[in-house]
């Protein structure tokens, strides 16, 4: 099966697969990640809050988010960014926005979803007791979510965290479906180009074989290293 | 917004010539549902049998079990189903990759979305039933042996009874993943209810009107689901136990 299998065209192409392709998934992943946690904490704070209408907001939107498909997600964002932008600017027509804007924007709004619900599970692990004592010793709600709650919950949820990682890792590929030129993207050009479908789409599944293993396997050292044995 | 609403299109009779538009909706809601079900009876027999050997003495059937696991959950799915569609009648004997290439639509995109949905919710599948047998105190194993039964017997009779009305509600969000995960069908040419939105705002311009019908019969599709696994969920519930609930986490 390897017998007419041009490894040249992937030697030919690496840079561009690289260079463009790879460098815009890891971008792309590591911005999704830092904005998904961050409104995803936010999220999870809202989830539990006393106050029953954030409450309600935050779990809507999660459980719209988590019951969308990803690829139906991505079209709503493609289409929907550039009215939300003409509207903030107050411009009549739609403005232009580039791939990569409107792909991050779509990953951090759908990750959010996914990360409120480690995030809540992880503020929940926290025994009630350590917030009536940041209560009594005089801290308020941002005191004893910022210094006792959250550093605790971070901890505890690393090693989750990071595997939604991994997944929003294979997930961008899905930008495939508005061209966007990531790793996938990018090979998929190639291919068609060249018509060596066969050589660049195996030489795909290996990278990303190779990257999501050797992460989780990195992930799962983490975990044994930081778990707290009580 | 500067958008132009226009809710009679779905009435409007689309460019196929099938009829209207919410029912070229309504038929693309059909192919997820085939299509998920397809997939999700292979998941389930294939992940059943993946998990439980993952839990057996033997090393290298657990190894092998676990490589199995380890390249089908590393390589993201919309590669996989280009490896499916694209890859895999190259490397067939050239007269069976031919026939393969010549099977006529829907059925040459359905074929290969079903094995590859599969295959890839299989994984998933073995993850949690292998969680459930796990799950399970030791006990339970060493009386069936102590019982004389033999290892196949205390699978039969001890342990898969118990383990999987205890995956159950993991199971549903899984099954939940795979009508979404179904979707990604659409890139190579399955015109499943995502891919049919899109050419439905190809076709008419209404963009914003095709997603949104779109989102809400997923989400009507998710309570549907939701609802009947938890009347079944009640019916094989095991007595005595707080039933466990399905964690947060993948897509």
């Amino acid at each position: 099966m390897f017998s007419d299998y041009d490894f040249d065209v992937i030697q030919r192409s690496a840079g561009y697969l690289f260079r463009d392709g790879m460098t815009f998934t890891l971008t792309l992943t590591g911005l999704a990640m830092m904005g998904g946690i961050f409104f995803g904490t936010l999220l999870a704070m809202m989830r539990l809050s006393p106050f029953k209408a954030l409450a309600l907001l935050a779990g809507s939107y999660v459980n719209l988010m988590r019951s969308m498909p990803l690829v139906l997600v991505i079209f709503w964002f493609f289409f929907l960014v550039p009215y939300i932008g003409a509207w903030i600017i107050g411009a009549k027509d739609p403005v232009k926005v580039g791939s990569f804007m409107s792909c991050l924007i779509t990953f951090v709004m759908f990750e959010a979803a996914y990360y409120c619900e480690i995030m809540r599970a992880g503020i929940q692990s926290i025994p009630r007791g350590q917030v009536w004592a940041g209560y009594a010793l005089g801290l308020n709600y941002s005191q004893t979510m910022g210094r006792i709650v959250l550093p605790q919950a971070f901890r505890n949820m690393i090693p989750v965290l990071l595997t939604q990682t991994i997944i929003l890792f294979q997930d961008t590929s899905l930008v495939y479906v508005i061209s966007a030129t990531d790793f996938l993207g990018a090979a998929s050009k190639v291919a068609n180009r060249d018509y060596r479908l066969v050589e660049m789409y195996t030489f795909v599944a290996l990278v990303y074989f190779i990257m999501s293993y050797g992460l989780s396997t990195l992930v799962k050292n983490l975990q044994q290293r930081i778990a707290i044995h009580r | 917004m500067n958008y132009n609403w226009n809710w009679g299109i779905f009435l409007a009779a689309e460019p196929g010539g099938t009829g209207t538009y919410l029912k070229y909706l309504v038929v693309g809601l059909g192919w997820t549902l085939v299509t998920a079900l397809a997939a999700w009876v292979i998941a389930l027999a294939i992940g059943s049998v993946v998990g439980t050997l993952r839990t057996t003495p033997m090393p290298w059937v657990v190894r092998l079990g676990n490589a199995y696991v380890e390249i089908f959950r590393n390589v993201p799915l919309i590669v996989q189903m280009f490896l499916w569609f694209f890859v895999m009648p190259e490397l067939l004997p050239k007269a069976l990759g031919d026939w393969v290439k010549q099977v006529p639509p829907p059925w040459g995109s359905y074929i290969p979305a079903v094995l590859c949905l599969g295959l890839y919710t299989s994984v998933r599948v073995a993850e949690q039933v292998k969680a459930g047998i796990n799950s399970l105190s030791r006990g339970q194993g060493m009386a069936g042996t102590a019982l004389g039964l033999t290892l196949g017997q205390t699978y039969r009779f001890v342990l898969l009874p118990m383990a999987f009305r205890i995956v159950l509600p993991p199971l549903t969000s899984e099954f939940m993943n795979v009508i979404k995960n179904s979707s990604v069908a659409l890139t190579i040419g399955l015109l499943e209810l995502t891919g049919r939105a899109r050419a439905m705002q190809e076709f008419s311009f209404k963009v914003f009107e095709a997603f949104a019908a779109a989102t809400v019969i997923y989400l009507l599709t998710n309570l549907v689901v939701v609802f009947a696994m938890r009347a079944l969920e009640r019916k094989v519930r095991v007595p005595g136990m707080i039933s466990a609930s399905s964690s947060a986490g993948a897509h």
